[in-house]
């Protein structure tokens, strides 16, 4: 196994260190390496985990696959990714989650991790099993019927329950079906102008103030996917006062981007829950500056052109995320490397349960790292994505960052920027 | 309203026709038209936009004043018949406005400020076949400064000025005009 | 002059009273015996309608026929729209005709300006999904401004499903910049909740029809669709005709000169009362007449000039 030492890599914005990492694990001290990588200016994260990835793959394997949605997430400077269940077939079996999980192996890009969904093909009706995919050799922690809202309150509660037998955790897609039927975008005053169906705040609000009086009332934990409004955000922070266990995430999207966009009818716009308003921006920065908001977590969402070179009303909704998941964090937070650590990298491995990520990158640690450029600028170029799919909202954008290596476990998944393969 | 003009104001021009002059021009167009007409009898002048409109109720009123008799006047805008729009901006829409015995079996004199091409009577003469059937056509204007491109002269003509094609001709009328009575040419801008 | 037409909003004061001056033009022409003009020789016109409506689907046609455009109609019936190609597709098509100019009805908000961004001609928003239909706003004002004599200052009530109606967004941004004052009236639940900061922030917003019928210039009744009953939006006709249906004793709170309008279909006995509809205040009528007046003169500013 090839060994290489970072010179001059300054880790988490500290002053400049040499970083040896050889046999999978960071070195005690410096030494002489196979390869070195002159690391100056370059700062180093451990590797970023990513709790919301859509792959496709089965199913939509023109959009995304696991091989390529893991090279988007290496070259994003990340070393574990989460798959959401909403594939076709569905990931509601052991068969499928263990098929997800050996073609992240065979890719070896990054560590997919499957999701299993909370419901027999993410219906809302009766639960999947979750106990035989927790013990597949997927050992899937995460449930979720993400797209969907586990919307009956009772089977919201069982599965609550149900997944405390082997400390599972419920990653809910909150969105009141009812209120949000033939939804287009943010209720708000655009959505009036645009005349295209509003989504509103209170459908999101209302589940999430369901569900963590539901998890406070069984004791389990929850979490909560792509928060994306102020309402929420006072939501969650009530409920992390009284000790209620709850999580949430939030997407880079959420952070930097409004409903104002939807102006131009492009769907490359259009994602669930929607883009919201200048306000909530603020309201989700600062909670996740605080806390409130545990992660960012991509929703990496590719889709096939034609599902969006089309009528608004049409298109999917979703967003590609993981390439410049980091920039934009960046780009918001500023360079706060310990806090971008913490809630890209540690706090989602420890929200998953899954060691040997998000560690420090203390010797004798698993060596997954990325390593940043954070002075080089890039302009977003859609044609430049490695996923499959082009539907970023950010082409065009100059963003900063440059994601300059990858290591997953001391082998470089990234170098020069580049996938190694 | 007259639409505004372009660069010809701060280059100074060389004045054809002062104001009394186009006065005394108006005059003499009026009496050949009696005089040619044998007496205006069963005549319409349509006046074309801008400033053939007022041209025409000028010569009206003058016929008026020689001879006592009304000769109804309207306009004739020909706007939507010109076979250069796609050459321009998209134009406003001058009035059309027929007087109310209309157009048939009359003798209609279409009243123009500047005889140029030709392109203009061209598309004035369509407008008016859309428009009624009148017994003749004839063509007052008050300046033909040549250059011809389609087989149309003029019945009455104010003042024959020879141009060079680079140059301009430029028609104020008070009614359109600010107040001011005259015509002008402009030399090429070099 | 500006190269589409996809909201109301894309027309200022100026750009808006010269089409309604030049609708004025085309109007007088109407009368005479040769209808047909030249001025669109040689340029051609699609109809590309995706939802049903012969009335403006002919009003269109009409308008573009009398300028001597070549029209093609493309409805979705019969075309390989139905068959499910993409609205791109459909345009590289039509854009491989040559159309100067695409007139698009569509049941999804903001079809035009996606169809914009994939034809080089220009594109008339016919009406889509509960956004806007810009030329049915023109031919209001037209129909106002030639009734009553002006807009600037005439207040205006739009009555009913304000939500769902793309009439009533492209009404209301037209006549605010032409210096209407606007009052959107209905049920709370059919009214969206940011209205007036969303479209025109001096417009007013009432729940209560009585109270603003003795001070209207013009009421502009809505179509009501009744299925939006089964989505809770009103519980009944009869309620709701009640509450919002111009009756013949609300119209005799009306002022003497105010006027009566609808977009049409009507719903007879829904939001309007057959003798309303049939009074001489009514509109209705005329407002067909003027559509083609508007389309003409929107057809003439967009396509008369150099592209």
């Amino acid at each position: 196994m090839t060994s290489y030492l970072l010179k001059g890599v300054s880790v988490l914005g500290g002053s400049p260190t040499d970083l040896l990492i050889k046999d999978g694990v960071i070195a005690s001290g410096a030494g002489k390496a196979d390869e070195t990588i002159d690391a100056t200016g370059l700062v180093a994260l451990p590797g970023l985990v990513d709790l919301h990835t859509h792959l496709r793959e089965p199913g939509r394997e023109d959009a995304e696959t696991v091989e390529t949605g893991s090279r988007a997430a290496a070259l994003g400077g990340y070393t574990a990714v989460f798959a959401m269940a909403n594939t076709s077939p569905v990931a509601d079996t052991a068969g499928v989650v263990e098929q997800v999980w050996r073609l992240g192996r065979e890719a070896g890009l990054v560590d997919v991790q499957p999701i299993g969904a909370v419901t027999v093909g993410l219906a809302g009706k009766q639960m999947a099993e979750l106990g035989a995919m927790a013990t597949s050799a997927a050992n899937v922690r995460i449930f979720s019927d993400d797209g969907h809202c586990v919307a009956d309150p009772r089977l919201m509660r069982r599965a609550l329950e149900y997944v405390k037998a082997f400390d599972g955790i419920i990653a809910q897609h909150a969105e009141e079906p009812r209120l949000t039927e033939g939804a287009q975008m943010h209720e708000g005053e655009v959505s009036t102008r645009l005349g295209l169906t509003g989504w509103p705040a209170v459908a999101e609000e209302a589940i999430i103030a369901r569900d963590v009086l539901l998890a406070e009332h069984v004791g389990s934990r929850l979490h909560v996917c792509h928060v994306s409004t102020a309402g929420s955000v006072e939501v969650l922070r009530q409920a992390k006062a009284r000790g209620v266990r709850v999580t949430a995430e939030v997407t880079p999207h959420h952070l930097l981007l409004t409903d104002e966009l939807a102006a131009s009818y492009d769907p490359v716009y259009k994602v669930n829950p929607p883009l919201r308003t200048a306000k909530d921006v603020e309201a989700l920065r600062q909670a996740l500056i605080e806390g409130v908001i545990d992660i960012v977590a991509t929703d990496h969402a590719p889709h096939a052109v034609e599902d969006k070179e089309c009528e608004w009303a049409y298109a999917r909704p979703g967003m590609v995320g993981l390439e410049t998941a980091l920039p934009v964090v960046l780009s918001v937070l500023g360079e706060q490397w310990e806090l971008i650590a913490e809630r890209m990298s540690r706090a989602p491995a420890r929200i998953a349960g899954l060691t040997g990520h998000g560690t420090d990158l203390s010797p004798g640690s698993p060596a997954n790292l990325t390593l940043v450029d954070p002075a080089a600028r890039r302009v977003v170029d859609p044609a430049e994505l490695a996923s499959r799919s082009r539907n970023t909202p950010y082409a065009g954008t100059t963003l900063p960052g440059r994601i300059v290596a990858t290591f997953l476990r001391g082998e470089p998944t990234v170098l020069d920027g580049k996938a190694v393969k | 309203m007259a639409p505004p003009r372009a660069d010809t104001e701060t280059v100074p021009g060389k004045v054809i026709l002062s104001g009394s002059d186009l006065h005394r021009v108006v005059d003499r167009i009026a009496h050949q038209i009696l005089e040619k007409t044998s007496g205006a009898t069963g005549t319409v002048l349509l006046g074309i936009p801008t400033r053939g409109v007022p041209l025409a109720h000028r010569l009206a009123a003058r016929i008026h004043a020689f001879e006592g008799i009304d000769i109804p006047v309207g306009a004739l805008d020909i706007t939507l018949y010109r076979d250069d729009l796609r050459l321009h901006a998209t134009r406003a829409l001058g009035r059309t406005e027929i007087p109310g015995d209309g157009l048939d079996g009359r003798r209609v004199i279409l009243v123009d400020d500047v005889l140029f091409s030709g392109r203009t009577v061209r598309a004035a003469l369509d407008a008016l076949s859309d428009v009624g059937r009148p017994s003749s056509v004839q063509l007052a204007v008050l300046v033909d400064r040549g250059h011809r491109e389609l087989p149309i002269r003029a019945d009455y003509v104010g003042k024959n000025i020879p141009t060079a094609l680079s140059e301009k001709v430029r028609v104020s009328l008070a009614e359109t005009d600010d107040g001011v009575d005259e015509v002008k040419l402009y030399g090429d801008a070099a | 002059m500006i190269k589409h037409l996809k909201s109301a909003a894309d027309l200022d004061a100026a750009t808006a009273t010269l089409i309604l001056d030049t609708a004025g033009e085309m109007a007088a022409l109407a009368g005479r015996e040769v209808k047909k003009l030249p001025t669109l020789r040689g340029r051609t016109v699609v109809n590309l309608f995706y939802e049903d409506s012969t009335r403006t689907r002919i009003s269109f046609e009409a308008a573009a026929k009398r300028l001597s455009a070549d029209v093609i109609n493309f409805s979705a019936k019969g075309s390989s729209v139905s068959k499910g190609e993409s609205l791109k597709d459909t345009a590289l098509t039509l854009q491989a005709m040559g159309a100067d100019a695409v007139v698009i009805r569509h049941p999804a908000s903001g079809a035009p300006h996606r169809l914009a961004s994939w034809v080089d001609g220009s594109v008339i928003n016919a009406g889509d999904g509960t956004h806007e239909h810009p030329t049915q706003a023109l031919l209001d004002a037209y129909t106002m401004r030639s009734r009553l004599g002006k807009i600037e200052g005439l207040k205006v009530a739009i009555v009913g499903d304000v939500l769902h109606s793309r009439v009533a967004r492209s009404n209301v941004l037209l006549l605010t910049t032409l210096g209407a004052h606007v009052t959107v009236v209905g049920p709370p639940t059919l009214i969206p909740l940011d209205v007036a900061a969303a479209l025109a922030p001096g417009i007013k917003v009432t729940y209560d029809l009585d109270s603003v019928l003795a001070d209207s210039d013009v009421v502009m009744m809505l179509r009501v669709q009744t299925e939006r009953m089964q989505d809770s939006y009103f519980p009944s006709a009869r309620e709701y005709s009640r509450r919002y249906g111009l009756d013949a004793p609300r119209m005799r709170k009306l002022p003497e000169h105010a006027i009566v309008m609808h977009p049409g279909p009507m719903n007879r006995g829904m939001e309007i009362a057959p003798e309303v509809a049939d009074s001489s205040r009514s509109t209705i009528v005329e407002q067909v007449a003027n559509g083609v007046s508007a389309r003409m003169a929107v057809l003439y500013l967009l396509l008369g000039g150099k592209a």
